[in-house]
């Protein structure tokens, strides 16, 4: 079993904690008074996402978590899983609805995710930080504007719902940022 | 490493303010008569502290043709008390000090540290003079001070001299750092971290904060009180949760000095770390009459941290030891 110091402890360093997957967002090493020397990491769990702080003493050891992240196209929901290809072995993996979690709204079909998997299970997906989707549903809005003065709701091919310009039509392709859920532009 | 990493991590504004910085504190020293000295950075002898990691080489010349282990010294401690036992007076050095197995935020594994030393002064006159040469550098307002008891009980409800160990483990949960110290038999360490968590983020954030009176088992190279013998003549400075300095009424008797370094070789031991060898230089300058006056440490990166509102030593430091 692999073990981690905690000298080998960077940022996107992943070992195990109470049992679930957890990566390094930041460290630092304090010496309160003087005296024992410490490791205080921000780390997030991979499976529940969630954030949380640790104090380790120096010199601990962790279990290396046998974590990967692997590029594959998004290919379609059959409505229990999400398939992905590695598009040179086009091997296909599939992620449940738990690992794909709020990530299913950016899936375009033949974008480029980044799956994480633990043990070789899928455990969360990233979208691209860009993504084109198509406005299904939007009020019709005022022409002329172009500015977008706090703009309007519209709904995506996903289900997706974000702010847009009054200007933007059904029908009219946006682009999104998915780190912030914002639109970024029109696609033309 | 980045193609970037040739060139310094500290912005040209940041070491100016350094430079500056400097010339202040060499002013302030020579308006009283403290006198500038300069003492070695290797050493035959190092620090015996478990918690201090000393970087070793071996000097191969003249005399030495199977090599002389030297050791950067942690502090210029040891070799500024020689000075003093010999007659020096008041003295002060700003230089480089080396510390192994420490690197972080507020860490780098070489820093300049002030050190200075007031002959006839106890800790609170040395604290009295803290005090102005922070206001002079920093420009801050009068600081708070606490014992080291009165902070715990303040801000932990816990009385950190009489608290049994099950209390202080207790006091750790609120903090989420119970799981670290459940199986933790040194007291010394539960309190550090009880201190770091519970009591530094509560002090010295609007102006810097002495705490003193640490308890007798921390007292490095401190006098114990003859007031209350469970403390020790020790103190330290916080500003913005940053550990900024740490003195001493100087320990001057010479058997009791052994008897720590000789205390904390066989706690290397049973902790498997290196003995390390004793300064009886140190031990015989002490034996052959110490002043007493009290002494303390400052490291100058995180002053400079303080002064320019950095986050991290990297500002303020040209070239931190990834770039070195």
């Amino acid at each position: 079993m692999a073990t981690y110091k905690t000298s080998d402890f960077k940022g996107g360093l992943k070992f195990m904690l109470d049992n679930e997957p957890c990566s390094i967002i930041e460290h630092d090493h304090v010496k309160p008074g003087k005296g024992q020397a410490f490791h205080r990491v921000k780390v997030r769990r991979l499976v529940s996402g969630k954030m949380l702080e640790k104090t380790f003493k120096s010199g601990e050891t962790v279990e290396a978590a046998d974590v990967m992240e692997i590029e594959l196209a998004y290919l379609y929901n059959d409505g229990e899983y999400f398939h992905f290809m590695n598009n040179e072995s086009f091997e296909q993996v599939e992620a449940d609805v738990k690992a794909v979690g709020d990530t299913a709204k950016w899936l375009v079909e033949q974008d480029i995710c980044v799956i994480t998997t633990w043990n070789d299970n899928p455990i969360a997906v990233t979208p691209p930080n860009f993504v084109e989707l198509e406005v299904v549903e939007t009020d019709p809005g005022l022409k002329g504007d172009t500015q977008g003065t706090g703009g309007k709701p519209a709904t995506l091919t996903t289900g997706a719902v974000v702010r847009v310009p009054l200007f933007i039509q059904i029908g009219e392709v946006v682009k999104v940022d998915t780190r912030t859920g914002e639109y970024v532009g029109r696609v033309k | 490493m980045s193609e970037f990493n040739w060139q310094p991590s500290a912005s040209f504004t940041a070491l100016r303010a350094r430079a500056n910085v400097l010339n202040v504190i060499r002013e302030f020293f020579a308006q009283r008569d403290v006198l500038e000295v300069d003492t070695p950075a290797l050493s035959q002898a190092a620090v015996t502290d478990v918690h201090l990691a000393a970087f070793s080489t071996l000097f191969v010349g003249p005399g030495y043709s199977q090599g002389l282990p030297l050791y950067l010294q942690t502090s210029p401690e040891f070799h500024m008390k020689r000075l003093l036992a010999a007659g020096s007076g008041c003295i002060y050095q700003m230089s480089k000090s080396f510390r192994n197995e420490e690197a972080g935020r507020h860490h780098n594994p070489e820093f300049t540290m002030l050190e200075w030393y007031r002959i006839g002064f106890d800790h609170f006159q040395l604290m009295d003079e803290m005090s102005e040469l922070l206001t002079l550098v920093l420009g801050s307002g009068k600081e708070q001070r606490f014992t080291y008891q009165n902070a715990f009980k303040q801000f932990l409800q816990l009385d950190p001299l009489t608290a049994s160990m099950d209390e202080l483990r207790q006091a750790a949960k609120p903090y989420g750092v119970y799981d670290v110290l459940e199986h933790e038999p040194d007291r010394d360490t539960i309190l550090q971290l009880l201190f770091y968590v519970g009591v530094e983020s509560q002090i010295g954030q609007d102006v810097p904060c002495f705490i003193y009176d640490f308890p007798a088992s921390q007292a490095a190279l401190a006098r114990i009180s003859h007031k209350d013998e469970r403390v020790a003549e020790r103190f330290e400075v916080y500003f913005k949760g940053i550990e900024l300095a740490n003195g001493f009424h100087e320990l001057a008797d010479a058997p009791e000095q052994l008897r720590r370094f000789k205390a904390d070789n066989d706690k290397r031991k049973t902790m498997d770390l290196p003995e390390q060898p004793i300064d009886y230089h140190l031990i015989d300058a002490l034996t052959a009459g110490f002043p007493d006056c009290a002494g303390v440490a400052l490291g100058i990166d995180r002053l400079v941290m303080l002064a320019t509102d950095a986050n991290s030593l990297d500002e303020v430091i040209a070239f931190p030891t990834p770039r070195a």
